[in-house]
């Protein structure tokens, strides 16, 4: 065109991801410094500890997620929400800088939504997922940090997909995200079939968080239960970390005989009332043990 | 001005899409394969194009369109790990015209296009846009210089039946074709695309199969219509 070549003038692309949003790459920094060196010397120091989990089977895809907010060693948050609703099928765990998390899925919601009006339908999980990784890569080298499973039910069934800021995709099974993700991978490497019924799915899913809470500092505080089925997406439960690992515990053992019971309910509530996370790890080890040894006793 | 174009035809059947062209003589020295009035957009969607004016420069304007919509087909995959619905390609293309329509400096794009794919979902679709930038979506259409006549043939012939099978709603193509297309089957093009197959152009001795098969079919239907009024 004639006279916008002549003037410069580019019209703005109305496709692209939401206008607002800084341009990739724009940073305010003084003269002379690069946006990626100015924040490794100067940016805040976010620090980030959780543990998220996922995982699809026959019923659906399970997200699962601990409460706590860190901010180093201060919990922010015991009660925080982790797992994000992107629309009736879609889920996402959070995990990483929970603002970055909070404004993208902001974002994602705001552009599935167009593309569904456009369309006539939701787009894809897998379609979501390129849309979401797509867009933060453009942001990659200044210290965007989201790590994100993105859990729905599409036109293919349950499906599951892990986004990281900056630009992984990748589509799997089972995914656990966070500084308490090894503890949960040993419990759900174990544990996981594809054929399972949802209760057994449910009961997965709150072992490895709560495992996970127990032994990772920077998670705690509550277990959120999260299933998307063909119908859409329900919160299933929000139990208590610590008390859900005390239960776990006393189903491991085998048959509890008067002594044993009477013996485990005392340094169950010393465990439950320590706030220090210390105290609480140590009667977690000697519990087992007391309530273990009376029975070996019993039937020797 | 005269409406100089030559004929479209776009049939969508059950499992297959055709899309047929009247072909301009050329001229002795020139290559017939340069002119190219099918063009596929991706594996599953292509486009055959109208021209609508005497000006034979609107050719460019189609490449353009092409061009253009080859390169958002790509953009798409890349940025929602799918291929495009026809109908999405068809909104771009005609909001492509429409953005011409409307600004300074521009002329409309001086085409009238068939598009024609199957969607993820294994329906066929068939699309026609014009110029000022709006859309249909059709079971056959046909566009160009007798495009009334021959849509009238394909009213009154467009049956569950003359689509059920691929190579019925071939025989409808070129039977629509054949109405206004003088000189027969030398002067047709042929585009099919199967469910999750890619675009196929037909040499001319397939059609020259099916056109001689058509004329077979219609010598029997007047020797059984003689038989009867005897």
């Amino acid at each position: 065109m004639a006279l916008q070549d002549v003037c410069k003038w580019q019209s703005p692309d109305t496709q692209g991801p939401s206008p607002h949003l800084p341009r990739a790459g724009g940073w305010a920094v003084p003269r002379g410094c690069d946006p990626q060196t100015f924040l490794q010397i100067h940016g805040p120091r976010l620090a980030h500890g959780t543990t998220t989990l996922a995982f699809r089977f026959r019923h659906g895809v399970i997200a699962a997620a601990d409460t706590r907010s860190s901010c180093g060693s201060y919990v922010a948050c015991p009660a925080s929400c982790k797992v994000i609703p992107v629309h009736q099928h879609l889920l996402g765990t959070t995990s990483g800088t929970s603002a970055d998390c909070a404004t993208w899925y902001r974002v994602l919601q705001r552009e599935l939504r167009l593309r569904e009006l456009r369309e006539g339908q939701l787009p894809s999980v897998a379609s979501a997922a390129k849309l979401l990784s797509a867009m933060m890569s453009q942001y990659r080298g200044l210290d965007l940090c989201v790590a994100t499973a993105l859990c729905g039910w599409d036109r293919s069934g349950p499906e599951l997909f892990y986004v990281y800021s900056d630009g992984t995709r990748l589509q799997g099974d089972i995914f656990s995200v966070g500084s308490g993700s090894p503890y949960a991978y040993g419990v759900l490497d174990r544990g996981y079939r594809y054929d399972m019924s949802t209760q057994e799915a449910y009961a997965l899913a709150r072992c490895a968080v709560a495992h996970a809470t127990h032994r990772d500092a920077y998670s705690g505080g509550s277990v959120d239960l999260f299933h998307v089925r063909e119908s859409g997406w329900e919160h299933v439960s929000r139990s208590d970390a610590c008390v859900l690992y005390v239960e776990l515990q006393k189903l491991l053992e085998p048959e509890p005989e008067e002594d044993a019971s009477h013996a485990h309910p005392e340094p169950a509530t010393a465990h439950r009332a320590a706030e220090d996370r210390e105290l609480s790890v140590g009667s977690g080890e000697v519990t087992p043990g007391d309530s273990r040894m009376p029975a070996g006793t019993e039937t020797v | 001005m005269d409406v100089c174009t030559f004929e479209k035809v776009g049939i969508r059947g059950t499992n297959i899409v055709v899309l047929g062209v009247e072909k301009k003589s050329v001229a002795k020295l020139q290559d017939e394969r340069t002119v190219r009035k099918i063009c596929a957009l991706d594996d599953h969607v292509c486009m055959a194009f109208a021209v609508l004016t005497i000006f034979i420069g609107l050719t460019a304007d189609a490449r353009v369109v092409i061009n253009r919509a080859r390169v958002e087909c790509q953009s798409h995959k890349l940025t929602v790990e799918g291929p495009v619905t026809v109908e999405y390609i068809t909104r771009f293309i005609a909001t492509l015209k429409q953005k011409y329509t409307q600004s300074n400096g521009r002329r409309p794009f001086g085409i009238s296009a068939l598009i024609v794919g199957f969607d993820d979902d294994g329906i066929s679709r068939l699309y026609q846009t014009d110029p000022s930038g709006t859309y249909h979506a059709w079971k056959a259409n046909a566009i160009g210089r007798s495009a009334k006549t021959v849509r009238e043939f394909l009213e009154k012939n467009y049956t569950e039946d003359a689509i059920a099978s691929d190579s019925e709603a071939i025989k409808l193509a070129i039977k629509a074709l054949l109405e206004v297309v003088q000189s027969g089957g030398k002067n047709i093009e042929l585009a099919i695309i199967r469910r999750n197959q890619p675009l196929k152009m037909f040499s001319a001795k397939e059609v020259e199969l099916y056109v001689t098969e058509i004329e077979k079919e219609k010598e029997e239907a007047e020797k059984k219509k003689s038989k009867k009024s005897v």
